[in-house]
């Protein structure tokens, strides 16, 4: 029999992978990867602001990603600088920020497991998080997916037939934050990206609908959680980059299988 | 009858400039209105105003009561991260049954890429694709924004055939920006020429000889405007007035 710990991490793993799959599809599709790796990155800044003052650090990195990503949308409004310059002044100033906090204020963490993750020692109250944070995230996608999907193929097209764009923009902000606060103790602040991008990218030639390349994310990324704490276990590797080498894996094979399918077709 | 749309002095102002100035339109049943002008004279921003998506400073726009609106977007820029085929497309955020949605897929001729991702569409197969998806709620006007800007010539003609036809056989009105009048001109039955305000309007053989549009466009436009024009209405009357402002 399985140990409780290793429980906890394939039931932490999977809820993320399934999330993650299918934000990750909205980040590829939108073309939001550096997007999501800056958010990520902000979130060191909420999680030396949680130790500090003693809440969740969930709730304190929601709260510092949102703040990012409303000051992003902000200074984007003002057409000064170009949105990628912009991030990467946001990301690193956050993420530097985060580092100074900590040294600073002295707190005790293991700074090495919010950066590459550390699925194995999941809490059973951080599963709660995870999987509350996910039901929310999936039923928003559920209920909007329509209208997020016909505002990714075209904007104006969306506004013309009474999609509220600006809306569905926020939402998908709330939402993107949600999964990297949760995600940030399986793979990392540094690797969550990869978790939104892989599976997602994997799925895209496979299939022939929004709908079926969310679904086969969120399985690929299953996969790679649950191929990445095996391959952690048997070696005695890093979880959280046993995790992202499972995903690229999968990708490199089926990439290639998905090119030779291709090729017979034409 | 009460107009579809009504805009009446509407004006846009972003930092002291005027984008529009007391534009007033109506928009009446069967009507066919291209709306001309440079560009930055406001095109987009007015058919923005009239389909109710921006609220003008200035002036009121008033809609017939649950007025149907098909829309169809300047081009779309077929995006290969997104695995969605054609019929996919024109499910999405559309309650049309699988009946209704084949009869417009019919009316358009675009049954042979149904299954057809929309990545690999040409442009003129694209623009057929949202002309059917503007359909599919019946709707009373149709607004396109230079729909075929960015087709070849063969494309712009053929796509232009089909909103002509579609303009007989429903009963629909159009509102469109367009430069390609030469290819509208048998069927537009008013044109709009708009730089911030609208410098005149009427039918497309008045306009080509109003000075103001002549000033706007050059002679040559106009004189070309006229020769499709009168291959219409056999009119074999080749001088031209107004040089003088070229």
């Amino acid at each position: 029999m399985l140990d409780p710990f290793i429980l906890r991490a394939i039931a932490a793993g999977l809820g993320v992978a399934i999330i993650a799959g299918t934000i990750g599809c909205f980040v590829v599709w939108r073309k939001m990867a550096y997007f999501g790796d800056s958010l990520a990155h902000s979130a060191l800044l909420g999680i030396a602001l949680g130790l500090a003052i003693g809440i969740s650090t969930y709730l304190s990195t929601i709260i510092a990603c949102l703040a990012f990503a409303l000051i992003l949308l902000w200074l984007q409004q003002k057409n000064l600088l170009a949105t990628d310059t912009l991030l990467g002044i946001l990301a690193h100033a956050a993420l530097s920020i985060g580092m100074i906090a900590i040294s600073v204020l002295e707190l005790r963490v293991n700074l090495h497991s919010y950066l590459f993750g550390d699925i194995l020692t999941v809490t059973s109250i951080e599963l709660w998080w995870i999987y509350l944070g996910g039901f929310f995230v999936l039923l928003m996608i559920i209920l909007n997916w329509p209208s997020l999907v016909l505002m990714t193929i075209h904007e104006e097209l969306a506004k013309a037939e009474n999609v509220n764009v600006y809306f569905q923009n926020l939402l998908l902000m709330l939402l993107m934050t949600i999964v990297v606060a949760v995600s940030i103790r399986t793979v990392g602040i540094l690797l969550i990206s990869s978790m939104l991008i892989i599976p997602a990218a994997t799925a895209r030639h496979l299939v022939n609908s929004p709908v079926a390349m969310a679904i086969t994310a969120s399985i690929l990324g299953s996969i790679a959680v649950l191929g990445g704490i095996f391959l952690s276990m048997e070696l005695d590797t890093p979880s959280g980059p046993s995790i992202v080498v499972t995903a690229a894996l999968l990708f490199a094979i089926l990439f290639a299988f998905s090119n030779i399918i291709l090729k017979n077709n034409n | 009858m009460t107009a579809l749309i009504n805009a009446n002095n509407i004006s846009v102002i972003r930092q002291t400039k005027h984008i529009l100035k007391d534009v007033s339109i109506n928009i009446a049943d069967r009507d066919f209105i291209t709306i001309i002008g440079p560009n930055g004279a406001g095109k987009s921003m007015l058919l923005k105003c009239l389909m109710g998506l921006y609220q003008p400073e200035k002036g009121s726009v008033t809609k017939r009561k649950n007025l149907k609106i098909g829309y169809i977007p300047q081009r779309m820029t077929s995006n290969n991260s997104m695995p969605i085929t054609v019929h996919g497309f024109l499910r999405l955020r559309k309650k049309n049954n699988e009946n209704s949605l084949q009869n417009t897929v019919d009316e358009i001729g675009i049954e042979k890429i149904l299954n057809k991702p929309l990545s690999v569409l040409s442009g003129g197969e694209l623009q057929r694709v949202l002309l059917a998806r503007s359909l599919l709620n019946d709707p009373e006007l149709l607004v396109l924004d230079e729909p075929a800007q960015n087709l070849d010539i063969s494309g712009q003609l053929s796509f232009y055939r089909l909103l002509e036809r579609i303009y007989k056989e429903r009963n629909l009105s159009i509102l469109m920006v367009s430069h390609d009048l030469h290819m509208v001109m048998a069927s537009t039955m008013q044109v709009i020429c708009l730089f911030n305000h609208i410098c005149c309007s009427g039918k497309p053989s008045v306009i080509t000889k109003d000075p103001e549009f002549i000033s706007l466009f050059g002679n040559d436009m106009a004189n070309m405007m006229s020769v499709y024009q009168h291959e219409h209405d056999h009119d074999h009357d080749h001088q031209h007035t107004g040089n003088e402002h070229a």
